[in-house]
C-alpha cells in the first residue's frame, strides 16, 4: 500500500511543478537556516564540561570593599595573599590556583625559528579536576607542589612538535633559561569555552604548557594574563605579590551540597578573620558560583546571535505556514481523485494516509535541499566569523541527520491539517459537482 | 466596492486566508526587530579608529632570553624599520587602537578627589607617534623628541605633558578648553599638563562592551616603551603596504634572529578580527530576513495562483454576466488587501510585543510604532506586487470559461 501511496504521491509532485519547488524551497531553506544559526548559537554557549560543571567553583573574594567605584571588577579573580592562605588553610581539597603564562620556545629540530607557547601555572589536582586527558604519563605529584619542582605537563601539540617520536615524558623542556622536567603529555583537549579562565580568547584551545603554581611562583614568572589594580602596581616582585591587585583564578572541587555549604562558610570565616586583622574594612563579601554560572555571566554568546536564532526560528514557523497553505492548494486540486477513490472503497484513513505519503516525499526532498542549505550556511559561517569562534562551529552528521528529520517532520506537521482536509470529503460528492 | 462577496468568498478558503495573514505579521514582527539589530552592529562597525588605518600594519617583536642591552636594541630596531623601503614611520608600543589589550587608567582633576572624573586608554609614542598614526591635532602640539622618557611594563611613572583625544577633553573640561590644564593619573603624584588634543583615537577594547562607555577616551604618554616584547605600529606609502611588510621583517631578522616576528597584520585585518561577530551576525540576520520576505511574498503568489485556477468557473462566470477585466483584478487585489491588511495588523502589535522583549533582555531601544507602521506598509506593497501576476491571469479568464467542463 505504502509502495502504491508513493507512486501516487511522486506522480502528483509532477504534475504540479511550481507549487511543489516551491513547497521543498520553502522546507528546506526553512530548516536549513534554523539549524545553520542554532548550531552556531549551541556552540558558543555549551557547557564544555557538563560531567564537573555543577561540582566546580570558583572562588571569589572582594579584598578592594565597597567604596570602590571598580569593586565588580574582574570578581572571577583574586589576589595572590588570599589564593596562598585558602591553599594553606584547606590542604585536603581538591583545588587550583592558576595564571596563564608565555614561553618562548626553542625547536629541537629543523627551522631556527622559535615560537611563542600558551602555558598555565596550576596544581597537581588541576587534571582531574577538568578532566584533562593524558596521552601518555601523569600529572605531577602534590608532593612536586610542596617541593616547588621543576616539572610540566605538555599539551598534545607542543609535544608532538618537540618530540615527534612520542618520547616526551622522562625528557626536559626548558622554559626562561630553566629546565623543567616533562612528567605527562595530554591527549588533544579541547574545552571551549575555556571556562577556567574566561578573561581573554576563551575560544582559543587549552595551554600548551602547565607546570607547578609553586614553581611559577618560586621562578618569579609573572602573569601574561590580566592583572586588575585598584592602585598603582608595586614594582618590585614581592610587592606585587602582597599586592591587592586581582591576577589569579582560583578554582575549588566540591561534589556535594554540604561540602559547599561547609566551604562557602569557610570563605565567610576567613574574609571575616581579615577584617580582624585589618585588612579587610567592610563585611564579608565573597562568592562561590560553579562553572555553569561563571558561564553565564560571562555571557559568552553575542547579543547579536540570539536574536538571528529567534528570527531563523521565525522564519522556520513562516516557512511551515507556507507549506501548509501550498498544501492545502495542492491537495484541494486532487479532490476529484480522492472522491473517485473514496467511491472506490478506499476508506478516509487510506486517504489520509496517501496525503501523508505525499507530504513525507516533499518533506525528504525538502530535507535534502535543507542539509545542503546547512552544509552551505555553515561553512558561510566560518568564512564569516574567522579566529576562535569559528572553529567552534564543526560540520558533523549531527547537524546532517538534525536537518533531516527536522525538515520530514515539519512537512508532516504542515500536512496534518490539508490532509485531514482532503480525507473529509464524502466519496463521489466532487463526481456529482463536475 | 464588492467588499461583502469577497468575504463570504473568504469564509470559504479561511485556512489558506488565515496562513497567509499569519506568515505576513511573522515576518514583518521579526524583519522589523531584526532592522535595528544589523543597524546597530553596522553603526558600531563603521566608527573610525581615527588613524590611517589603510596604510598602517602591526607587528609583535619578541627577543630570546634576557638581553641586557634592550635599549640598543630597540633603537636599532626602530631605525631600521623607519628606513626601510615604503615606510612612511613607525613607532614600537605596547598596545594600538582596537589592539583588545593595554592599559587604562582614571584621570582626576585634583589630587584629593575620590572617583577618576574620566577613563582613559593609555598608548606609549614617542616623536614619531603623530606620523605614524596619522592622527589630526585639533589644537597645541605633539610630542618633541626631548619630551620622550622610557616606560618598562608596570612602571608607576607619570608623563609630565600629555597628549589627549577630542572626547577625553570634553570629558574632563566640559565648558572650558582643555587644552593646557593639568590632570592627575596618580593622585600621588604630580600632574600631567595637556599639551595637545586629537580630533580621535580609538581605545584598544573597541568592541567590547565594557569599554563601550569611554571608545574615545585615549591619551597618549611621550615614553618609548623598554621591554623584551613590544609591537611595532607601522605606516607605509599609500599601495606599498605588502613590500613593507615583508621588508619590515627580513631587515629585522637581517639584524638579529634571537627573536620570535609574529602577528604581522595589516590594520584592515585587525578590523575584521574585531568585528567578525557582529558582522556575521548582521551578514546572516540580513540573509534570513530576505529570504523571509521571498518566502513570504512567494507564498502569497502561489496561493493566489491556485485560486485563480480554482475559481475559474466562477470567474468566467463574473465576466459573462458583465464583469470588465478591470474587476476582476480589483477583486483579487482587494482580498489580497484584505488579507495581508489584517496580517499587518496582527503583525505590528507582534512587533511591538517582540520589541518590548527584546529591549528589556538585550538593552535595544524602543521601536516606534511609526517605524513598524512604515515597515507593514512596505509589506502590503510587496504583498500587493506578489498577487499582480495571478490577478491579471485571472482576469484574461475569458467569459466563455463559465460554461465550459474544467
Amino acid at each position: 500500500m505504502l509502495g502504491y501511496y508513493l507512486q501516487l504521491a511522486l506522480r502528483s509532485l509532477r504534475r504540479n511543478r511550481p507549487l511543489t519547488a516551491l513547497m521543498i524551497a520553502a522546507i528546506g531553506v526553512g530548516v536549513g537556516a534554523s539549524v545553520t544559526l542554532y548550531t552556531a548559537l549551541e556552540a558558543m554557549s555549551a557547557d564544555p564540561i557538563p560531567a564537573k560543571s555543577s561540582q566546580l567553583f570558583n572562588v571569589q573574594v572582594d579584598n578592594w570593599g565597597k567604596d570602590q567605584e571598580s569593586g565588580e571588577l574582574a570578581r572571577e579573580q583574586i589576589a595572590y595573599p588570599d589564593a596562598a592562605a585558602l591553599l594553606r588553610a584547606k590542604p585536603a581539597l581538591h583545588q587550583s590556583p592558576m595564571y596563564p603564562l608565555a614561553f618562548n620556545i626553542r625547536p629541537t629540530t629543523g627551522d631556527i625559528k622559535q615560537f611563542s607557547a600558551p602555558a598555565r601555572a596550576v596544581t597537581a589536582d588541576f587534571f582531574g579536576m577538568f578532566l584533562a586527558p593524558f596521552a601518555s604519563g601523569g600529572p605531577w605529584l602534590r608532593a612536586d607542589d610542596q617541593r616547588h619542582a621543576n616539572v610540566v605537563v605538555l599539551g598534545a601539540s607542543l609535544a608532538a612538535r618537540l618530540y615527534p617520536a612520542g618520547n616526551a615524558v622522562g625528557n626536559v623542556i626548558t622554559l626562561k633559561d630553566r629546565v623543567y622536567h616533562i612528567v605527562g603529555v595530554l591527549k588533544p583537549w579541547r574545552l571551549e569555552p575555556r571556562v577556567y579562565d574566561l578573561t581573554f580568547r576563551v575560544f582559543l584551545q587549552t595551554e600548551d604548557i602547565y607546570l607547578p603554581f609553586s614553581a611559577a611562583i618560586a621562578n618569579q614568572l609573572w602573569t601574561a594574563g590580566g592583572n586588575w589594580c585598584n592602585r598603582p602596581f608595586p614594582p618590585t616582585w614581592d610587592g606585587r605579590l602582597a599586592s591587592e591587585c586581582r591576577w589569579l583564578q582560583y578554582w575549588v572541587e566540591l561534589p556535594t551540597a554540604s561540602a559547599v555549604a561547609d566551604y562557602h562558610g569557610f570563605l565567610v570565616s576567613y574574609a571575616q578573620e581579615q577584617r580582624r586583622l585589618g585588612r579587610f574594612h567592610w563585611s564579608p563579601d565573597v562568592g562561590l558560583p560553579d562553572a555553569r554560572q561563571v558561564l553565564r555571566a560571562a555571557n559568552m554568546t553575542p547579543p547579536g546571535m540570539r536574536v538571528s536564532v529567534i528570527a531563523a526560528f521565525g522564519f522556520l514557523l513562516v516557512c511551515l505556514f507556507n507549506a501548509t497553505g501550498l498544501m492545502l492548494a495542492r491537495l484541494s486540486g486532487r479532490f476529484t481523485e480522492f472522491s473517485v477513490r473514496r467511491a472506490l472503497g478506499a476508506s478516509r484513513r487510506e486517504i489520509f494516509g496517501q496525503c501523508l505519503a505525499d507530504a513525507t516525499l516533499v518533506g525528504v526532498a525538502g530535507g535534502v535541499l535543507s542539509v545542503a542549505v546547512t552544509l552551505l550556511g555553515l561553512a558561510f559561517e566560518r568564512h564569516l566569523l574567522r579566529d576562535d569562534y569559528a572553529r567552534l562551529i564543526v560540520v558533523d552528521v549531527n547537524e546532517v541527520i538534525e536537518a533531516l528529520i527536522l525538515a520530514v517532520v515539519a512537512m508532516l506537521g504542515a500536512a496534518i491539517y490539508p490532509a485531514w482536509d482532503a480525507s473529509r470529503h464524502p466519496p463521489a460528492w466532487k463526481l456529482k459537482a463536475e | 466596492m464588492e467588499i461583502l462577496p469577497i468575504l463570504s468568498a473568504l469564509r470559504r478558503n479561511k485556512v489558506g486566508a488565515v496562513l497567509i495573514a499569519l506568515q505576513i505579521a511573522l515576518t514583518l514582527a521579526i524583519v522589523c526587530n531584526a532592522l535595528p539589530v544589523i543597524q546597530r552592529h553596522l553603526e558600531r562597525m563603521r566608527r573610525p579608529t581615527g588613524i590611517d588605518e589603510s596604510n598602517i600594519f602591526t607587528l609583535n617583536n619578541q627577543w630570546v632570553g634576557q638581553p641586557q642591552d634592550l635599549r640598543s636594541r630597540i633603537k636599532g630596531d626602530l631605525a631600521t624599520v623607519r628606513g626601510s623601503p615604503g615606510v612612511i614611520d613607525a613607532v614600537e608600543t605596547d598596545s594600538f587602537p582596537l589592539h583588545g589589550g593595554g592599559s587604562s587608567a582614571g584621570l582626576f582633576l585634583a589630587p584629593e578627589q575620590k572617583f577618576p572624573t574620566a577613563h582613559t586608554a593609555q598608548y606609549l609614542v614617542d616623536e614619531h607617534g603623530f606620523a605614524t598614526y596619522g592622527l589630526k591635532l585639533e589644537a597645541g602640539r605633539w610630542f618633541t623628541a626631548d619630551e620622550i622618557g622610557e616606560m618598562q611594563p608596570h612602571d608607576t611613572k607619570v608623563p609630565g605633558s600629555i597628549v589627549i583625544t577630542r572626547n577625553l577633553a570634553h570629558a574632563l573640561f566640559p565648558s572650558v578648553s582643555a587644552l593646557g590644564q593639568m590632570v592627575y593619573m596618580d593622585t600621588r603624584a604630580a600632574p600631567s599638563r595637556i599639551i595637545g588634543i586629537v580630533e580621535r583615537a580609538q581605545t584598544p577594547w573597541a568592541g567590547f562592551s565594557w569599554a563601550e562607555s569611554f571608545i574615545e577616551n585615549s591619551t597618549f604618554m611621550p615614553y618609548e616603551f623598554l621591554y623584551k616584547g613590544q609591537y611595532f605600529v607601522v605606516r607605509t606609502r599609500p599601495g606599498q603596504m605588502a613590500g613593507a611588510m615583508q621588508a619590515v621583517q627580513n631587515r629585522l631578522f637581517a639584524q638579529s634572529h634571537q627573536r620570535v616576528i609574529d602577528d604581522v597584520q595589516p590594520f584592515a585585518e585587525s578590523r575584521k578580527d574585531t568585528y567578525a561577530v557582529p558582522r556575521a551576525t548582521s551578514v546572516l540576520l540580513t540573509v534570513v530576513c530576505a529570504v523571509m520576505l521571498a518566502v513570504t511574498i512567494l507564498g502569497v503568489t502561489g496561493l493566489t495562483m491556485y485560486w485563480v485556477t480554482q475559481r475559474r468557473r466562477q470567474i468566467g462566470m463574473r465576466r459573462a454576466l458583465g464583469a470588465r477585466q478591470r474587476d476582476v483584478l480589483r477583486y483579487f487585489q482587494v482580498e489580497n488587501l484584505l488579507i495581508a491588511g489584517s496580517g499587518v495588523a496582527a503583525g505590528v502589535v507582534l512587533g511591538l510585543i517582540g520589541n518590548l522583549w527584546l529591549a528589556r533582555h538585550l538593552e535595544l531601544a524602543r521601536m516606534g510604532v511609526g517605524y513598524i507602521c512604515a515597515g507593514g506598509a512596505i509589506v502590503l506593497v510587496f504583498s500587493q506586487a506578489a498577487v499582480l501576476w495571478p490577478a491579471l491571469r485571472a482576469a484574461r479568464v475569458p467569459p466563455a470559461a463559465a460554461i465550459r467542463a474544467l
